[in-house]
Formats: structure tokens, C-alpha cells, sequence
């Protein structure tokens, strides 16, 4: 490891405090985002020389806070003075500034951070370019890439979602510990998305996207050394590192979508897996259930079976019923029903999901899903009816292609 | 003697590192750990999780207390240990600079001589 690379991963991990920190100064996202760069370019210089300095992130915040009063100072001279409350905070002495380092505010500024990138004008495809540009610090290049979308494009996106903000109320007072629970849920859903957005990738899409999915895990280890003791947020921790345990062996060498029960667990990531398996651990003790808590007790029970057939459905199934219960959805009943069939059987399961046609009548997993049930039970004529629903709704090509054998192996009946 | 050396950083810089520079730092460690080794001076090496991972049982009264994560909030973490052989203090802190150098940047090692050493052995 070079300097460079030292330097450059100490910058990332300063990154969401030094930036939340600037931001509550200056209340202003680009003057915020303007005053890190410039610490960094003065870091990379002075860090070379002298090595680290004690605390990496305080020195950020000075060097940067200093710079940007310079600047805002320069302006001032040629434009008419910001609001008062703006300049008042910036005559803070340096004393001032290591006290509020020191205290345990920061959690706030890298919550708020988070927080304004889940503004609710803002869509999903905005919400998490501008996390991963704000709080990640990715490059809008390697967002691009990520997206699958050039870069002008991208630039546009971030853009557009930073004026949408810059027009809207930031959230600066201290939040109650009502609005904290419910900020650090907001984040934790966007922390989540950002993992699918990487996950849900076709295998040809995958290298691109695998940045997406290891920035979520990294942010939620964040959150959880943020709020040590939230079982939810160790819930989803757990989710993430169990599902991202499994990436090597979800395609096969031709780009196919491998099965659950057909993976090679040899190829999943033991290391990621233990991890789960100790925050799931901790979360329970808590005895708080919550959805992310559910899914990922689902998770560990697919983790911790040697084989497919070893695996727990029977839990599985009361997991997903305890699920359904907390957030009734259609999509739940119909992962339940993976579940129901092998416990109950097939006819059992398809009982479960028939009247859920209407609600997902456009959902390509639902026709996968129940072709499968009905070629169980040999009612091959509606299972290729499913089939074809579900060829016509494949999102991918991969998923095109997996149904495609399923209809191939009904036809040599 | 025997030797703890054992080593803090700020995990998330070490969180920060891509795949590939934590391959890097680590094949540059084995190489350090090769060599002691071959010399048959090394113990029981460890890398922990993440602190996130960690739970502590503070003795408290009648009843112990659990807490979650790390007793102590510190800006670094103790992060994993070598256990070696060494003849001097002086020996222990060359190893140790061999390890910032395949380990470069932020952190530190504390080298701590060990007063009773029972190596064990896990059957799993």
C-alpha cells in the first residue's frame, strides 16, 4: 500500500463526519462539500510529509472550516452579506470546535448527512447517486458506472437532486429522540436500497454493480457504530453481509441465475457469514423483533444449513408468518410460500398464492413461483400457461432463460 | 520471552480499504509471518471482527451487565494480535516495525510480554 492509498482510505473513512460536521457550519451542501475537497488536497500534501496526523477527521474539519470561511469571507466582500445566523456561527474560536469534535453531536451531523439524501421529493434513483457522491464520496464516474449510465447523464441526476434540496428545508436543530428513530429508519431503507441496487444485478452487470453492494454494507457498519445498540440496524447489517455472502455462487459460468437449493455453498464467503451470524445473535438478545431482524434470522437459516435438504423450513415458515404479520405485503405470502411448499406441499402453497393473482398480476415471480407449484402437482397444461406469463414479465435475460428450462423439461413429458 | 503484539487502528480506515488493498496488506503480512515462522517463533495470530460484531459482560454486583460493542469508546480499535518469540524488547519492536512497514499508515502496535501462556487447541 502506497501512501496515496493509506492517505485515500483515510479520507473515505473521514468523509461522512468531516462533511456532516462542515455542513451544520456553513448549511450549505456545496460550500460543505467545496471546504472537504480543499482539506484534502491541503491532507494529501501535508500528510505525505508528516505522516497522519492524531485525529485524521478533527484535522479535516479545521483545515476545511478555515478554508471555507476564507472563501465565504471573499464573497462577502463582493455580495451582500449572508443572513446573520450564518456568519454567527463561524465565529466560533478553536476551542469551541474541539469540544464540539469530542462530543457525541457528530452522530447527528453524519445522521443528518444521510438523512437529507432520503428527502422524500427526492426518487430512489436520486436518493442514492447523492448518498454515494455526499456521504461515500464515490466519484460521479464511478456512480455512472455503477448505474450503467454515461457520465453527463449521471452528473445531471446528482445535480438536479442537490438543487431540489438546496431549494427545501434542511433539518439543522438537534433532532428529538422521536425524529432520530425515525431518521435512522428513513436512512436504513435507503441503506438497504442501496444494497439492491447492486444485488438485483444481471451476472453480466454484476462486477459493475458489486461497488454498490460492498458501500452498503460499509454505511451500515457506520450507522451501527453510530447506534451500537439498535437491533434493527444490526438486523439489516446481518442481511446484508448473509446475502452478500452468497454473490460468487448466485450465477453460474454462463451467466445463469443459480437457485437458492442449487448453489455451491462452497463458493459462499464464510468470513461475511460468521459476521451475520454474531450481529444476529446480539440483535435477538434484545428481544425487539423488526422486519430487518426477521429476514435475516431467514438468512442465517439458509446460512447455517450444510445442504440444501438440512435446511429449516419449518422455522422459516413461522419467520415468514411473524413477517407477514408486521408488514402484511403479497410478496411476503409469496416468499412464504417457497416455504409452505416443502413443509406442507405443493397444493398447499399454490392455496396460499392464488388469491394473490390480481394484486401481482404483473410481478414476474409470482408466475415463476406458482408454474413451479402447478408442475409439482402435474397440472403441466397450467404451468406452461404460468411459464409464458412469466417469460413475458422477466425482468432479465437470465430470468427469460431459467423459466425457458423449466418449459423445456415440461415438453419432454 | 513470549510476546503479545497487539494491534489498533481505526477500523473504519481499515473499513475503508478496497478488496484489493486488504489483499495487498495482507499478503505483505503473511510474508513477515512467514519468516518468523520458518525461525519457529510464531504463536497464535488473530484478526477480529469489527468492534459492531463485539458484545461485552461487565462484572457488575450479583449480575453481570451485557453491553453491546466494546467496553471503552476509543478512536482506535484493538483489531488482532501475533504472538512471538523474541529475546529482547528490542526484538520484539523490529517485528513490530516490520508489520507497520507491510501495514503502512494510521495505528499502532502495543508490545505487551505475556506472563502465562497456554496455547490451547479447538477441536472444530
Amino acid at each position: 500500500m502506497t501512501d496515496a492509498n493509506w492517505i485515500d482510505a483515510a479520507l473515505t473513512a473521514a468523509r461522512p463526519q468531516a462533511v456532516g460536521a462542515l455542513l451544520r457550519y456553513f448549511r450549505n451542501l456545496d460550500v460543505a462539500e467545496e471546504a472537504f475537497q480543499e482539506a484534502c488536497v491541503k491532507a494529501l500534501k501535508n500528510w505525505t510529509k508528516n505522516g497522519p496526523p492524531r485525529d485524521p477527521t478533527a484535522w479535516l474539519i479545521f483545515v476545511g472550516r478555515n478554508s471555507a470561511i476564507d472563501v465565504v469571507r471573499r464573497q462577502a466582500k463582493q455580495q451582500p452579506l449572508p443572513p446573520e445566523e450564518v456568519l454567527s456561527d463561524l465565529e466560533d474560536n478553536e476551542t469551541a470546535i474541539a469540544e464540539k469534535i469530542d462530543g457525541a453531536d457528530y452522530r447527528d451531523d453524519i445522521l443528518r448527512l444521510l438523512f437529507i439524501c432520503c428527502h422524500p421529493d427526492l426518487p430512489a434513483t436520486q436518493q442514492i447517486p447523492l448518498a454515494l457522491r455526499i456521504v461515500s464520496g464515490l466519484s460521479v464516474k464511478q456512480i455512472a458506472k455503477a448505474f450503467l449510465v454515461g457520465e453527463s447523464a449521471m452528473e445531471q441526476r446528482i445535480t438536479r437532486a442537490k438543487g431540489r434540496i438546496a431549494a427545501g428545508e434542511i433539518p439543522f436543530e438537534t433532532p428529538d429522540p422521536i425524529e432520530r428513530a425515525e431518521r435512522l429508519a428513513a436512512v436504513a431503507a435507503m441503506v438497504y436500497l442501496i444494497f439492491n441496487e447492486g444485488y438485483s444485478a444481471a451476472a453480466n452487470e454484476q462486477q459493475a454493480r458489486i461497488p454498490l453492494c460492498e458501500e452498503a454494507i460499509r454505511l451500515i457498519r457506520l450507522l451501527l457504530r453510530m447506534y451500537p445498540t439498535e437491533p434493527e440496524i444490526m438486523g439489516l447489517a446481518a442481511l446484508l453481509l448473509l446475502q452478500n455472502a452468497r454473490s460468487a455462487a448466485r450465477f453460474d459460468a454462463k451467466g445463469e441465475v443459480v437457485l437458492l437449493e442449487d448453489q455451491d455453498r462452497k463458493l459462499w464467503n464464510r468470513e461475511m457469514i460468521n459476521e451475520g451470524l454474531a450481529l444476529i445473535d446480539k440483535a435477538m438478545r434484545h428481544r425487539q423483533p423488526g422486519p430487518y431482524q426477521i429476514q435475516s434470522a431467514i438468512a442465517a437459516l439458509h446460512a447455517r444449513a450444510q445442504t440444501a435438504d438440512a435446511t429449516d423450513w419449518i422455522e422459516i415458515d413461522l419467520l415468514y408468518g411473524a413477517l407477514e404479520r408486521m408488514m402484511p405485503s403479497p410478496v411476503i405470502t409469496l416468499n412464504r410460500a417457497v416455504a409452505v411448499a416443502k413443509v406442507r406441499g405443493p397444493a398447499a402453497a399454490l392455496t396460499l398464492i392464488e388469491p394473490l393473482e390480481e394484486r401481482l398480476s404483473g410481478y414476474f415471480h409470482y408466475f415463476g413461483v406458482k408454474g413451479g407449484l402447478l408442475m409439482k402437482i402435474g397440472r403441466n397444461g397450467e404451468a406452461r400457461e404460468a411459464f409464458n406469463r412469466a417469460i413475458a414479465l422477466a425482468n432479465t435475460a437470465a430470468e427469460a432463460a431459467h423459466i425457458r428450462m423449466h418449459l423445456d423439461s415440461l415438453s419432454k413429458k | 520471552m513470549l510476546y503479545a503484539i497487539l494491534c489498533y487502528n481505526d477500523e473504519d480506515v481499515v473499513g475503508a480499504w478496497t478488496k484489493e488493498e486488504d489483499d495487498e496488506v495482507m499478503t505483505r503480512l503473511a510474508a513477515v509471518q512467514e519468516k518468523l515462522t520458518k525461525q519457529g517463533r510464531l504463536g497464535p495470530v488473530a484478526r477480529l471482527m469489527p468492534t459492531t460484531a463485539a458484545t461485552t459482560l461487565r462484572k457488575s454486583g450479583n449480575e453481570p451487565i451485557v453491553i453491546d460493542g466494546p467496553f471503552a469508546e476509543t478512536k482506535e480499535q484493538f483489531l488482532g494480535f501475533y504472538v512471538v518469540d523474541c529475546a529482547s524488547l528490542d526484538e520484539a519492536l523490529d517485528i513490530s516495525r516490520e508489520l507497520s512497514i507491510a501495514n503502512p499508515g494510521t495505528g499502532s502496535y502495543e508490545i505487551r510480554p505475556i506472563s502465562i501462556f497456554r496455547p490451547g487447541q479447538t477441536t472444530s
